[in-house]
């Protein structure tokens, strides 16, 4: 019986989060517009796209993977979100949060990329390949100084369990790892850059030179399925970065303020510099954020 | 005799494919499309405010009118508090915004363009160039009436419309949505013969299955 | 400029127009063609080729071509034209001064049926993919008729004097200014 009230609590907290994703994607385009003075969409925007691509009646498949590469993905942000605990003590938000459950998400992050890329690749589209090759790469280069940013947590609170990193952080503001471990944070903070796909590193969708990348072939409900996965996922990164890093939330408006001050930090970043190009992002990646992160082990393991 | 009738049926449902080589048929679709009815009456009127208030259009530039697609982006006309949003690739889009004059080259992209699209979909044709041929009526390169090679739901006249124009058709594409009266697809699909007709005989090299899945 | 017409003109033959300052034209027969471009190209600096058109003078059986060459130094655009037989319809090819004219001299043998022997893809099709008819900016070839006759007109097209519609729509009240007398009405 406990497990049918975790899974009915884990259901509503999934569409909490998708909804709360959503609308951060629709907040985003607002503020958007309104910087270059215009009205702009309204926020549920993406809902209505959504319901629209899912009411088509006629869909396209080119194969089993082709099916499978949408489910994947969501699976992969499912997994990302079910393994956070999204608030601190409550019932409803705590999910599914286990004893290794940090290197579980890590694992999930990767996990949609690869079956998108499989079911991508079945579209036979030539612009999905260069799409997949450039998401894969790049996800490869921001995946170290991440990796590299969570050993430092693991080894400052000897543990890999979220739910103990933040209960680690409770108690005033400087208990936080933003000032316990600055560097570490840093080097979290430009992966997630990447991990978003805002602009400096949004070459993987980049619409205009290869039509949208991976997804191009996607018609339909395969592309409603990544357009919720895209409000899903973008809300388990936020509430995983506020808990590693900025504390963690005990109520829903603290979550929420959180994790949209973090989004905004990328929306920023990504609002004031070009795009990089694939090798020149690898090259970023590779370099600063993974020197950082080095530092930050050194310094938390031995100072 | 049952069976044979069946299989001769069968074979006249399958298209011809013509156009393409041997080696290339096998690598083609040549199943006949087929004519495809909403599900629920009050779940298609739901769904048919969502289609009428997303809606994507396939940023396809066949002629000058492509240029008067530009400002409808930008900060004095805004399309997207309308809903609307460019999208880069048929598959995804359901508004197809002819930009004025098709000639004999991108008419076969039109199709091609036009039978990717995923139903329901729905064409905005610009210009009088469209409607019939416009200052080009006597020339060998512009096709002078588009409704004859696919379905047409709104036509926007002018020479070329104004953007505002351009966002008073939408507004009109829309209505016509709410109202249920866009059904393009389905009629293309029941007059496909009619239609193919047409195609051919404009597009003398016809190198591409009948029917672009 | 004059000089360089001048050292033209010690070589072969030409005709000179002056346009503008910075236009001129000049006209040469066919058989010099190869050796004016390729001269100006190495010698005088006229190292851009900025079209390759033609002409069809259906009435004195004859294309004209025209090679606009421009000089970056000083400059100066310079057209050259070339007068060729109707019937023959066969000219030169030059992408070998210019890799680039391909891509005229194929335009011109949809257009206008101008052959360029060995020029590469020349016979592939440019605008009109499976043409049948003749070349349709031949002046004998009659468009509207051609049209009428492939794509399907939509009824009600009628067509008023733009002059006569706009006095009666627009300037009802409007009054005949008074005639200027010029020289050339003497």
């Amino acid at each position: 019986m406990d497990i049918m009230i975790k899974i009915f609590y884990a259901i509503i907290s999934i569409i909490v989060a998708t909804v709360y994703g959503l609308t951060l994607g629709g907040i985003v385009r607002k503020i958007y517009a309104r910087a270059h003075g215009r009205f702009g969409p309204p926020v549920w925007q993406p809902f209505l796209d959504i319901i629209k691509t899912h009411g088509k009646r006629v869909s396209i498949s080119h194969g089993i993977m082709f099916y499978l590469g949408p489910v994947f993905r969501f699976a992969g942000g499912l997994g990302t979100y079910l393994f956070i605990p999204v608030i601190f003590g409550s019932a409803i938000f705590s999910n599914f949060s286990i004893a290794g459950d940090l290197l579980l998400v890590m694992y999930f992050i990767f996990f949609g990329q690869l079956g998108m890329a499989l079911g991508a690749g079945e579209g036979g589209h030539p612009y999905s390949p260069i799409g997949i090759a450039r998401g894969l790469s790049q996800m490869t280069s921001f995946e170290v100084p991440f990796a590299l940013s969570v050993i430092a947590i693991a080894i400052q609170y000897n543990t890999l369990n979220i739910t103990t990193i933040v209960a680690a952080q409770q108690g005033g503001i400087t208990n936080w790892t933003l000032f316990t471990n600055p560097l570490a944070v840093i080097a979290a903070m430009i992966s997630l850059l990447g991990m978003n796909m805002h602009s400096p590193f949004s070459i993987v969708l980049a619409p205009q030179e290869i039509p949208i990348g991976p997804p191009i072939e996607m018609n339909s409900s395969f592309l409603a399925t990544l357009q919720t996965n895209r409000g899903l996922f973008a809300a388990a990164k936020l509430v995983l970065f506020m808990n590693l890093y900025f504390g963690g939330a005990t109520n829903l408006l603290i979550m929420v303020i959180k994790t949209f001050l973090i989004y905004m930090f990328s929306v920023f970043v990504g609002a004031a510099f070009p795009r990089f190009r694939p090798e020149q992002s690898m090259r970023f990646f590779l370099k600063w954020p993974t020197i950082i992160g080095i530092v930050a082990i050194i310094f938390i393991a031995y100072f | 005799m049952d069976k044979k009738n069946i299989k001769e049926i069968e074979k006249e449902m399958k298209l011809a494919n013509k156009g393409l080589s041997e080696k290339e048929k096998t690598l083609f679709s040549d199943a006949r499309p087929k004519t495809v009815r909403p599900l629920n009456k009050y779940l298609e009127k739901f769904l048919n405010w969502a289609r009428a208030e997303s809606l994507w259009i396939l940023g396809f530039g066949t002629g000058c009118g492509a240029i008067e697609l530009r400002p409808l982006m930008t900060a004095r006309y805004d399309m997207f508090r309308y809903g609307i949003a460019p999208r880069p690739t048929p598959r995804q889009s359901c508004v197809f915004v002819i930009g004025g004059y098709a000639s004999m080259k991108t008419i076969k992209r039109i199709v091609r363009s036009y039978e990717q699209m995923q139903g329901p979909k729905f064409v905005i044709a610009l210009g009088s160039c469209t409607i019939n041929g416009g200052m080009y009526y006597d020339s060998y390169n512009t096709i002078n009436r588009i409704d004859h090679y696919i379905p047409v739901d709104i036509y926007i006249a002018g020479c070329m419309p104004r953007p505002e124009s351009l966002i008073a058709g939408f507004d009109k594409l829309k209505e016509k949505i709410k109202a249920n009266e866009c059904d393009g697809m389905n009629k293309y699909v029941e007059n496909f013969d009619w239609y193919k007709k047409n195609q051919k005989r404009v597009i003398k090299d016809w190198n591409m299955p009948d029917y672009n899945w | 400029m004059k000089q360089l017409l001048n050292r033209i003109k010690d070589k072969i033959e030409i005709e000179f127009l002056k346009q503008r300052d910075d236009l001129y034209f000049i006209n040469v027969e066919e058989k010099h063609i190869i050796f004016l471009l390729s001269y100006l190209k190495e010698q005088e600096e006229f190292t851009h080729l900025s079209f390759l058109q033609a002409v069809d003078y259906n009435e004195y059986n004859m294309f004209q071509l025209t090679y606009m060459l421009y000089n970056y130094e000083t400059k100066v655009n310079l057209g050259i034209k070339v007068i060729i037989d109707r019937e023959k319809s066969e000219m030169t090819s030059i992408h070998k001064l210019w890799p680039h004219a391909w891509q005229f001299q194929r335009e011109l043998h949809e257009l206008y049926g101008i052959n360029f022997p060995g020029s590469p893809r020349v016979n592939e099709s440019f605008v009109l993919e499976g043409w049948e008819e003749i070349p349709p900016m031949r002046r004998d070839f009659d468009t509207k008729k051609y049209s009428e006759k492939t794509f399907y007109q939509r009824p009600g097209r009628y067509t008023k004097n733009p002059k006569d519609y706009m006095k009666e729509k627009l300037y009802k009240n409007f009054v005949e200014p008074p005639k200027i007398r010029r020289k050339d009405d003497e």
